[in-house]
């Protein structure tokens, strides 16, 4: 009885030293981001990886999503005989909830286990220390790049996955299904505001990114130096940005309620 | 070098995508108005606006010419609601502003019907006319009751 005691408050005591650690970290990536040099090529390379190299996916994916919206909301709102409401349905589940949201989980699977594993495999062979040795620092040359360019391109991806879906929808309901088009967008236009819905869907993609950047970076440059701790490393990332992803996302929309 | 000046590109255009579509979403879809010329400013107050809401359409003769753009109670506990309206229009003094619904159970939209001075309205001008929401509840105990004042006298 007493082990099991004394193993949950070692477990707590390790999970709150990891927090501070991690807050330290976040500390050293801010840091780095004021200091010279400012590794612009770094940022554009990294740029490329997590932003273009997503764009593929993040097109698909929001047009899919919107292809469903658009028959599911069709089939709930023709009972009501609603369907002109359509585009508000499609336009406000996506722009308030799900193109940030979706958007988040898709790069966090996509770009924040490829940033884990990259910054872990520098660690496992050593490169790191390779830096260190050359007086670099490698928060500055490795992580600070790599962050950046997380948490810009998330409100970036998060936007076009939510104009993919309505368009998504647009074929779905009036190609498809013959809904009118004029009807389709102006409950679209009419029932979104920037303030309420467009800002949100910012906010929210630019906290995910966030967390994701910091969680991503965290976990490579954290990992066990070998190729179980990289792997480890590389799901952890995926597992855990995606709950704080969830949880963010219950937290911004309460807070913005109020 | 070749390849880095192509990646270049790629980002560029990327970056570019994205803020063209926030850019979209916020001004097309969101509304959101940046450096437009103000347009006439008019306020209307009413009895009952039913569901008339902020960003619900102005019309003339069914044509969207402006929208709702803040609703509000006055001193006398009326419903102010402040309409942003094109001001190429030339709306005349007694123009009369009603509150009608697109179809039975649509969304609900001020109609504004030009009247026959010479005189414009001015921004921040009030009309002189107005006509409140139709109350189904009203209209349905009218219909059952016959009209109040005219059974029971």
């Amino acid at each position: 009885m007493k082990a099991v005691v004394q193993i949950l408050g070692r477990r707590v005591i390790e999970w709150i030293a990891s927090l501070g650690q991690m807050t330290v970290f976040a500390g050293r990536i801010v840091r780095a981001l004021m200091a010279p040099p400012t590794r612009g090529p770094l940022i554009r390379s990294a740029l490329f990886d997590s932003g273009v190299l997503s764009l593929a996916l993040i097109c698909a994916s929001g047009l899919t999503v919107g292809f469903v919206l658009g028959l599911q909301l069709y089939n709930t709102l023709s009972r009501f005989g609603a369907e002109e409401s359509l585009g508000t349905a499609v336009g406000l589940s996506l722009i308030r909830e799900l193109g940030p949201v979706l958007t988040g989980l898709l790069v966090a699977g996509r770009a924040g286990s490829a940033t884990t594993a990259e910054i872990g495999s520098m660690k496992a062979t050593e490169q790191l220390d390779g830096l260190r040795m050359m007086a670099i620092d490698p928060i500055h040359f490795v992580v600070m790049p790599r962050a950046v360019a997380l948490t810009l391109v998330m409100p970036l991806l998060s936007t076009v996955f939510v104009l993919c879906g309505i368009a998504g929808a647009y074929l779905i309901g009036v190609e498809l299904l013959g809904l009118d088009s004029g009807s389709y967008l102006a409950s679209l236009e009419n029932s979104i505001r920037f303030q309420e819905d467009v800002l949100q869907s910012l906010v929210k993609s630019l906290v995910f990114g966030l967390l994701l950047a910091w969680i991503a970076t965290w976990r490579g440059f954290s990992c066990a130096p070998h190729a179980a701790g990289v792997s480890r490393a590389t799901t952890s990332t995926v597992v855990t940005a995606s709950v704080c992803i969830l949880l963010a996302d219950y937290v911004l929309t309460a807070l913005w309620a109020v | 070098m070749q390849e880095s000046s192509g990646r270049d590109l790629a980002v560029g255009g990327f970056v570019l995508l994205g803020l063209l579509a926030i850019a979209y979403l916020s001004l097309q879809i969101g509304g959101l108005s940046v450096g437009r010329e103000g347009g006439l400013m008019l306020v209307a107050r009413f009895d009952d606006i039913g569901g008339l809401t902020a960003r619900s359409p102005v019309r003339v003769a069914g044509v969207k010419v402006g929208r709702v753009e803040r609703i509000d109670l006055d001193e006398d506990l009326r419903a102010r609601v402040i309409l942003d309206v094109d001001p190429g229009l030339g709306l005349s003094i007694d123009t009369a502003a009603a509150i009608r619904t697109a179809g039975l159970l649509g969304d609900q939209y001020i109609a504004l019907e030009p009247g026959a001075e010479d005189a414009y309205l001015e921004s921040g001008e009030e009309f002189m006319f107005t006509e409140s929401a139709w109350n189904v509840d009203a209209l349905v105990g009218a219909l059952v009751h016959g009209d109040a004042t005219g059974e029971d006298d």
